[in-house]
């Protein structure tokens, strides 16, 4: 599962592979004729002619969108090229800010140690509770789940449920969505009592699935995907308020998060022509489609 | 001639890797075991590598996870292993012998994936249902006798054939019962290859992560029983280095250290093992 994560979008790598020998062309072009390349080099459907690779780096929340968006950007600017590649909230501020990527994906609010950085805020996400699928419970409160996760209640008769023990999933430390969850209720990471700790939203969903009595928390957009696929898992209100994308899109719904692009002070033509392409109307599509919600909605 | 400058400078490019990789693993370990230190990694409190001064950095509980998961499957495993590939070689007709050798080819290339997955939705709610949360070092331990039966079958299983046909009708010629035979006869000879497949299938279980990081619960606790979830030192690096930094990154890279440090002595003592056990043979 993690070995996925840190390996480059293929199809945006792919196809930006044409547009770096095209750039590459042109270059050489230059030396001898330098009025061929204003020729040659096309111009974006915002009419801005750039070229170049963009290097886009952090939250596996975040990278599948920029990778869909990246490929889309790459077929509307011949000679561009966006590589995406995941390692975590943290990693992406520490490269933007190291120069080492262009851009980083950070999946939350940026912290007053961060304000150095210029942050872009793409889209929502939000955090369910989700269930296996086959447990009688229908709401939690705010206290509960703080009972459930600091180990005070450890069966579900405890919240109204079944006598069945409570299998709490927990994620890996350096997570984005744990940060969110913890923050959220405020807790420590040394609070939490866990029965099992995962990786990434999918095996906890798998999980979740799996173990009866099992409850865990993951990212909405990936859970009701999950459920649309018919797997064994169920999205659980919080406070009364349904876990769905439309409920984040109103803001109803406390448990969400900030999908943030970030970039130090220097930012070349081309990573600017690309944020511009993320933060505009033509992105909302694609960000709609793989569960997010959109900030312009 | 030219053949051994080839295998000669190939033999040279193996020892260098290992060498190469270790100095990888040092070198990316060092600022841990400088601003930690080797003692905190045994004497800190629990595993929480979060950076900052609250950063406590126990890597005991995933040393013990690593030894008890591998340590049952190979209780699982060695006795299954070779009681079978002692039943395809003696005890059953050559159709079926040849039926479970593919078989157990089948499983060897199973991806630890696929296996993993396996584990997860079949025998963790199993397991669950005797108690939760299922996910635990039995899982673990099942999982990884899965993967390395393989392993130590067909070890065995060249050891058992390698025996000569001449040996074995002179014993029967001699009135000797089959069980006799194997006593008196198969089993001094083919101990040191015993030793090395089973050295070699638990050192595969000691690395194996895939399958391990989707059934063993992974949480940084020693386990009480076996029902308790336990986090080995390789679920340790999978779950947290894509999102490590700094001082946490390197102490997984020490963990990784670690890691190579006990197969290392691994191999060493199944070396010892075979050597001992081929020269009380020879005598």
């Amino acid at each position: 599962m993690e070995s996925r994560s840190s390996a480059i979008v293929p199809g945006a790598r792919l196809r930006g592979f044409g547009g770096v020998m095209l750039f590459a062309a042109l270059a050489a072009c230059a030396r001898t004729e330098e009025s061929s390349v204003a020729v040659v080099t096309s111009t974006g459907a915002a009419g801005v002619s750039v070229t170049g690779t963009v290097s886009v780096v952090g939250s596996s929340t975040i990278a599948p969108v920029l990778g869909e968006l990246g490929r889309l950007f790459e077929a509307g600017h011949p000679g561009t090229r966006i590589n995406v590649e995941t390692g975590g909230s943290t990693r992406g501020i520490v490269e933007a800010r190291s120069g080492r990527a262009d851009i980083g994906m950070v999946s939350r609010a940026l912290t007053v140690n961060e304000q150095d950085l210029a942050a872009y805020l793409v889209a929502r996400d939000g955090v369910a509770l989700i269930l296996h699928s086959g447990l009688e419970v229908q709401s939690l409160k705010r206290e509960q789940v703080i009972d459930i996760y600091t180990g005070r209640i450890d069966r579900w008769v405890g919240v109204g449920g079944p006598d069945a023990p409570i299998s709490v999933i927990h994620k890996a430390e350096g997570r984005s969505t744990l940060e969110v969850f913890l923050d959220h209720f405020g807790l420590k990471p040394t609070d939490v009592r866990p029965s099992v700790v995962v990786g990434d939203n999918q095996q906890c969903i798998k999980s979740v699935a799996s173990i009866p009595g099992a409850i865990g928390y993951v990212s909405i957009g990936a859970a009701e995907f999950a459920v649309a696929d018919g797997v064994g898992i169920r999205l659980l209100p919080l406070d009364g308020i349904c876990a769905t994308t439309a409920n984040v899109r109103a803001k109803r719904y406390a448990l969400t998060r900030e999908l943030n692009l970030v970039t130090d002070a220097t930012v070349s033509p081309v990573t600017r022509a690309f944020i511009d392409f993320v933060l505009s109307s033509d992105a909302t599509e694609t960000i709609r489609d793989l569960y997010f919600v959109p900030i312009g909605d | 001639m030219l053949l051994a400058v080839i295998g000669r400078s190939a033999a040279v490019t193996v020892a260098g890797l290992v060498i190469l990789i270790a100095g990888f693993l040092l070198l990316h370990a060092q600022p841990a075991l400088r601003e930690i230190g080797f003692v905190r990694f045994f004497a800190d409190a629990s595993w929480n590598p979060s950076p900052g001064p609250e950063g406590r950095f126990d890597i005991v509980p995933a040393l013990v996870g690593s030894a008890l998961a591998t340590a049952l499957a190979a209780l699982i495993a060695v006795p299954i292993g070779i009681t079978a590939a002692l039943g395809s070689t003696f005890f059953v007709h050559r159709a079926v012998a040849r039926l479970v050798d593919s078989g157990v080819g089948v499983l060897a290339g199973l991806p630890s994936v696929v296996i993993g997955l396996w584990g997860l939705t079949a025998l963790v709610p199993w397991i669950a249902r005797i108690r939760a949360p299922g996910a635990s070092l039995l899982a673990a331990a099942l999982v990884l006798a899965v993967m390395v039966v393989p392993t130590i079958y067909v070890a065995s299983r060249g050891a058992f054939k390698s025996i000569p046909k001449t040996c074995l009708d002179g014993a029967t010629a001699l009135g000797m019962t089959r069980i006799g035979i194997l006593r008196a006869a198969v089993l001094p000879t083919v101990k040191p290859a015993l030793a090395v497949g089973a050295v070699l299938a638990i050192t595969r279980a000691l690395g194996e992560t895939m399958a391990v990081v989707m059934v063993a619960g992974n949480v940084a606790a020693i386990p009480r029983s076996l029902f308790d979830p336990v986090r080995t030192l390789t679920a340790n690096i999978a779950l947290e280095l894509p999102y490590a930094t700094g001082l946490h990154r390197s102490a997984l890279f020490a963990g990784g250290a670690g890691l190579m440090a006990l197969t290392w002595s691994l191999v060493v003592l199944g070396r010892c093992i075979s050597r001992a056990w081929s020269g009380e043979h020879n005598d």
